[in-house]
Order: C-alpha cells, then structure tokens, then sequence
C-alpha cells in the first residue's frame, strides 16, 4: 500500500478530542457497536450489558436500537448495515446513532473480510473514534486462515482486536479496545473533498455523508448533497482499497479453504431443498404435535393442573363456602362406575361426618370432583371456567409446554442458517405475490410470534412489502400460542381436518397478497441477500432463547388471559354474555354452524386469538366444527399486543384497515367453509 | 485499470449464468442498487463463481468464502461475461 496516498487525522483531530474528553465529565460516553449483519454484534452486547438480545444466524435479527450502559459509559446494539446511509430503516437507526458516537466498536467477520472492511473503511474516513473487533476468529483457525492483525491495523490506523464471540474470547481485551479507538488512515483525495465540505463548519461524519448523496444529511445543513456519480466514486475507490488490504493481511494455509456446506447447498434447490423442507417439517410433526402435545401436555394438563393445583385449590375453597361436589370413579375407559355427589350448605369445614366420607370416597383411585360453588364471585373466580383457575391451567400446564416446544424449534431454525437458503428457494414463488424470498423470514418468525414478527418487517425492502407481509401476519399466520391450541383442538380428528384448515388458510394467504400486489402502487425490491454459514444450532444460544421468549411469553399472555377470562366471567354474571351471543347467534348458529357459546370464545379472541381458541375446548364440537371455528379464530383479529406494535410500525390507517378487515376475512371465509363442510 | 475492465464487452446477463461456471460483472444497474452491490463486494471487473441457478432464474454466487443470493429481476439487469 502506497503511504503516500494516506493520511492519518490523529493529529488533526487532537483538539477536537480533547474538547470530547472534557464534555464527559457532564455527559457519559457513548459506545457504539456497528457492523455488517449476522457478524456477532448482539453476542458482544448481551457480554457488555448483561442483557439478553436475541441472537440468531440471519441477517437483519436486530432491526431496533437497544441501549444498556458498560462500566458507566452507554453501549449501543444496531442492526446490521453495510455501509452508513439512508437506503433503509435499519440504516437510518445506525447512522443516527453513529453519528452521536464517542467510540465505535466495529464488529467484523474474519471469514469475509472483503465485505465488511468496507464499512470500517467507511467509519473511519466519517473522523470516528475505532476499535475493530475482529470477530469469528474461532472459524478462522478451523479453516487454517491467518490474518495479519498487525499489518491490518497499521494500514487501517486503528487497534485490532481479535475475538470470537461464542467462545468469549479476546473480551478480556474490550477495555483496552474502548480507551485506546482512535482516528485512523484516510485516502488523501478523500481528504481534500472532505475538507471542502467541512470548511462550511460542517463535522466531518456529516460532511462525508454529504460527499455520498446523504438527502438527509444535506437537508439538515441546507446545502447541495453529492450526486449518484460522486458517491460512485467514492465507493469505489472505498472498495479499491479495501481489496488491496485484504489481498496483502490475508493468506489462507489451503487454497482449498472454500467452504462447501453440503446441506447448505442441497437446501437451495427445489429438487432437493422441498425434501429437505418436508423432513424438517415432519419431524417438527411428530415432535410437537405428537410427544410434547400428547406425552408432555397429557401429564402436566391432567394430572398436575386438573388433578393437583385445581383439586386442591378448588376443596381449599369448598371449605369454606357452600358447595356441591359431584365426584366420580372412572375406569380405564373413563366410563363411570361408581357416582356420588356430596352437599356441603355451608362448606365442608361445617360438617366433619360428610366431610370424612368425601375425603374417602374421593382418594379411591380413578376419581375425578367437580366442584360447583353457589356464590357467583366464587363461581367467577374458582369455578369451571374460573379466571384463577383455569387461567392458570390453561397457561401454566397446557400452552406454556407447546409453547416452549414451538420456541425451541424455532430458535434451532434461526441458529442453523437454515432461513436465507429457504427464502432464495422460495423467491420466485414470493415474486408472484409482489415480494421477495428475503419475506419468508418475518413469516417465519411469525410463528413463533406475530407482535416479534410485525417489527421484523422493517428488514423488508419498500413500503409495499412491509404492507403485504402485515397483512399476511396479522390475518393468517398463526403464532405459536395459537398453534398449541390448534394442535390440542385437532389431535384426535384426524388429518383431514388439518388439510382443510392449512389448505384454507394457505389459500386466504395466496389471495390476500396477491389483491394487495395489484392495489399497492409501486415496485417490490428485487432479493440480495447474503447466506450465512450453515451450521449445527450452539444449544446454549437455543435453550436461552428459548427460556428468554417463553417467559416473555407467560408474563404477557398471563395478564392478558387474566383480563380476557375475567371479562367474561362478568359479563357471564351480568347476564351480558348471554345478550352477546344472542346478537351472534345468527352469525354463530347458521352461519358458521356453531353452538351459540362460541360467541364467547370471540371475545377471548379479541384480546388473543390463542385464548379464543381456548375457549372451544369444552364445547364438543365435531371435528367439522372444530374446523371451522379455528379457521374462522386464526383469520381473527390480532393479538392486543401485536395491533398495538403494528400501529406503531405501520400507522393507524393501514393498523386500523387490517383489523376490520380480520373481522371480515373471518367471518366471511368461516362460514363458507362450514356451508360447505358441515 | 478501470477503463481496461471496461473495455470488455459483455456476451450475457447475470440470470443465464450457469452452474459451477465463473463468471465476469461488465457492467451493474443503476442507482442505490448499485451502491448496495459495490458494499457487498460485487464491483465491475469482479469475476465470482455462480454455484446455483435456481429454477426461474435466481442466482446464487460466490465470491471468496461469501455466498450472495441475488433474485432473478437484479440478475437480469447485471450484465456478464460467461466463461465456458
Ligand atoms: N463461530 C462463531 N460464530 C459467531 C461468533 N460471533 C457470533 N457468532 C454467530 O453469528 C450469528 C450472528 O450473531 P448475532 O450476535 O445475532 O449477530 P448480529 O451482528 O447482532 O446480527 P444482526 O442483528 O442480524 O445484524 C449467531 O448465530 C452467532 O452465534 C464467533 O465469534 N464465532
Ligand atoms: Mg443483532
């Protein structure tokens, strides 16, 4: 590399320095982690704050600003860029807090240095303070490439600091790597045009963003940005450079170091991806739906929800109040042998003769007690459906086991690299309904969580797609809630009710982007997206994210149900209910053939759809039925969380559109399926 | 260096590209796209290695130990020398 041609601003930026240091004695500093995407950033993050932040192997798993402090100093986790700009939401996130950055820690993959010492190259020609970590180095020694760490700092001007994210190594050195980022080597064209600009006491971050066409940038200022071929050649003397160093720090042992993945490459193609895509599926089949929805579900539902925490709260309170108990002995095939129902006027404290009898009668094996309570607050709370009660069944020993085993699969999914190879598999497919293949990993996610999804989003492209794949979200993805409930509802059925309800809901889906591709105006990007390794999933980073989101889970969804389930209990009480479904009745009864008691599962629907569905577990519905009320309650409106964060991401009159649109969608399609099947 | 590699005529777009064959960028599209690409490390001159070609046409390539996906509506904007 030529010196000549290379300036190093350390000395030129001394005085502004100092002016930093002195500032901080009233305001703490503020470092920065940036990046590429997928290259360790949130593994850096989650060892400085002591956080948790999902980590995942696809470009674009952070997509929000998330702030903590370090040993007194402010961190900063973004999402993943390529170069500093506005060219999408995720960027504009980055740039502003670059721009505010007393050091920028710059995280980048050993593996494919080329690309990412772009944006270093940039960080430092924008004046920052820098550190690079150089990160993966782990997979470095495996495939037996050496990096010159000396050579490439004393070319880029900063400090190197080699670490690997999953190992936690070299974090020793991140003190280090904070006090010593500084100023480093900048092109000397570059630095002409820059001063220029910054003559017009204009920072120097900010004056190369204007240099590069940044509109927002020179707004701000109020001056002419450069045009499209200025920044052109920018870039590519930024790139030029780049190259060379690379060509001169790297050398790799075995020029045979080429990664072939051979399940990464046998996962792209359709002929052999769709088996690939059909194994997979399978498995997850037969994992949730069979072992964790019969084996797991059986014994934490009916045994330790039914039959100890109900029983023993339930007799707790029939000790006290009047009650009547109704117990039975079942045989294996849970036909009654033998039935006795105990009264207790005023509780069973107050008559010890009946009360010995019930307690022997009721410790027979095989005995099952239906406690029925005459006060109708003690109804409301511990009764059948009573909000303590159930609610504490239904979400501690029935969703939250599904929903642990739908995390658990999805994180296997996110660590592996799987996604992006699915998603430039399915890309000419997504094209035909006006998006990209990049959209496959918002639906993804969508599974596991529509309100995670709905901010995921932001990794699409344009506006359009961000809208068409909302609207997927919110009116067709089941989460994995939802899933667990369905999986309950269906087992037993049979298959054919599970074709009809994915064969319909995969239908609404097709149709539903397709008159959204048609009506929204505009063009959809075209797919650039780069694959990530594939590798086994790390089951420390599975079984954390796992934990971190099925917590997250219970405590939201726990008050929710609670107030769903209470809701309905007063109205219940009120009377209110029963207006309620007799408004719906037509709606319910002829229309989508149901009992008019599904009425109230809508409006456990309208604060999550999953608690919706719930509420069908006791009616005996035939497997038609059943059908057709978890099409119409997946096609229902959102979740209150999910509406809430698809407000804030996409405005009210696109949030608001969507969700009467769910209330149409549902009924509509709901019914004409039960015409059609009951 | 740069109007040597310029000088090069391209004989094919990026979608035809085939299987285990390298390949030579003449010449990128237009606008932000462009900018996206030279990030990536895609720059004209470049010559990568495409190791699929999907049915309808997306394309992935390799450049050095990267894989990059690009969708059938950019590729066919790229234009390519196609080595045989
Ligand atoms: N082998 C290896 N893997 C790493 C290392 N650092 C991170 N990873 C993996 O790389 C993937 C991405 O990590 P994240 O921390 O989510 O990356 P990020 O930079 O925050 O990504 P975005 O938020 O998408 O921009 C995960 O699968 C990590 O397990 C490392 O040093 N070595
Ligand atoms: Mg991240």
């Amino acid at each position: 590399m030529k010196s000549d041609n290379i300036v190093n601003l350390n000395s030129v930026k001394e005085s502004q320095i100092n002016f930093d240091e002195s500032l901080q004695l009233v305001k703490k500093e503020k470092v920065v982690l940036v990046g590429n995407p997928n290259v360790g950033k949130s593994c850096v993050f989650n060892y400085l704050s002591g956080m948790y932040v999902d980590v995942s192997n696809f470009p674009g798993t952070t997509v929000s600003l998330i702030k903590s402090n370090y040993k007194g100093k402010d961190v900063y986790d973004t999402p993943g860029i390529y170069g500093v700009s506005s060219f999408n939401d995720e960027e504009k996130v980055a740039k502003e807090i670059i721009l505010d950055a007393d050091v920028v820690l710059n995280i980048v993959n050993a593996l494919h240095l080329e690309r990412d010492l772009f944006l270093t190259q940039q960080l430092i020609d924008m004046g920052k303070r820098v550190t690079v970590l150089l990160n993966f180095s782990d997979e470095l020694k495996k495939r037996k490439i050496r990096i010159s760490t000396a050579k490439l700092s004393e070319h880029l001007g900063v400090e190197i600091i080699e670490t690997s994210a999953v190992n936690k190594t070299g974090f020793d050195k991140i003190d280090y790597a904070i006090e010593h980022a500084k100023v480093g080597n900048q092109q000397l064209d570059l630095h002409f045009m820059l001063q220029q600009v910054m003559d017009k006491s204009i920072p120097q971050a900010e004056a190369l963003l204007i240099l590069e066409g940044d509109q927002e940038t020179s707004d701000k200022y109020n001056i002419p940005n450069g045009t499209a071929d200025e920044r052109e050649k920018i870039y590519i003397g930024r790139r030029n450079r780049v190259n060379e160093i690379v060509d001169i720090v790297e050398f790799e042992d075995s020029k045979k170091g080429e990664i072939f993945n051979l399940l990464g490459r046998l996962s792209l193609t359709p002929l052999t991806g769709i088996p690939i895509l059909l194994v997979m599926l399978t498995l997850v089949y037969f994992f949730i739906g069979d072992f964790v929805s019969q084996q797991i579900v059986n014994y934490t539902e009916k045994v330790i929800g039914k039959g100890v925490f109900e029983y023993n709260v339930k007799s707790f309170v029939a000790d006290y109040t009047p009650s009547t108990i109704d117990v039975q002995v079942l045989d294996q095939n849970n036909n009654v042998v033998e039935q006795k129902i105990f009264a207790f006027k005023d509780g069973i404290n107050a008559n010890q003769q009946l009360a010995n009898e019930f307690k022997n009668f009721s410790s027979k094996p095989g005995t099952v007690s239906e406690f029925h309570y005459s006060n109708p607050f003690v109804r409301l709370f511990f009764g059948e459906f009573g909000v303590i009660t159930m609610t504490i069944t239904y979400l501690l020993f029935l969703l939250t086991p599904l929903v642990i085993g739908f995390y658990f699969v999805m994180a296997l999914l996110e660590d592996s690299g799987y996604l992006p190879r699915l998603a430039t598999m399915l890309d000419r497919a997504f094209n035909k309904i006006g998006l990209n293949g990049r959209a496959v990993i918002p639906i993804m996610l969508g599974f596991g969580c529509i309100t995670m999804a709905n901010i995921t989003t932001r990794l699409l492209g344009t506006e359009r797609e961000k809208s068409i794949v909302t609207a997927i979200l919110q009116f067709t993805i089941p989460c994995s809630a939802q899933l667990a409930v369905i999986t309950v509802l269906l087992s037993g059925v049979g298959i054919q009710s599970l074709l009809i309800f994915a064969g319909v809901i995969f239908t609404v889906l097709i149709t539903l982007s397709t008159v959204l591709n048609k009506m929204l105006p505009g063009e959809s990007s075209p797919l650039l997206i780069d694959l990530p390794i594939m590798r086994f999933p790390r089951m420390s980073n599975v079984a954390k994210k796992t934990f971190f989101r099925s917590y997250g889970f219970m405590k939201e969804a726990g008050f929710w149900f609670f107030v769903g389930a209470l809701a309905v209990g007063i109205m219940e009480i009120t009377g209110l209910l029963n207006v309620w479904q007799n408004l719906l009745a037509p709606l319910t009864t002829t229309w989508l053939k149901l009992p008019r008691e599904a009425a109230s599962a809508f409006v456990m629907g309208m604060v999550r759809r999953d608690f919706g569905a719930a509420g069908l577990f006791h009616m005996h519905l035939s497997a038609m039925q059943a059908t057709v009320a978890i099409i119409t309650i997946t096609l229902f409106v959102p979740c209150i969380a999910s509406f809430v964060v698809m407000l804030k991401e996409r405005g009210w009159k696109e949030g608001i559109a969507i969700w009467i649109g769910t209330w149409v969608t549902a009924f509509f399609i709901g019914g004409l399926v039960a015409q059609i099947i009951i | 260096m740069q109007t040597a590699k310029q000088t090069k005529t391209p004989n094919s777009t990026l979608d035809k590209a085939k299987k285990g064959k390298p390949i030579t960028i003449v010449n990128l599209p237009q606008g932000n796209i462009r900018s996206q690409l030279i990030r990536l490390g895609i720059t004209e001159g470049d010559t990568l290695k495409c190791i699929e070609r999907l049915p309808g046409g997306t394309i992935v390539v390799q450049k050095n130990r990267q894989e990059i996906a690009v969708g059938f509506d950019l590729a066919k904007k790229i234009s390519v020398i196609i080595q045989s």
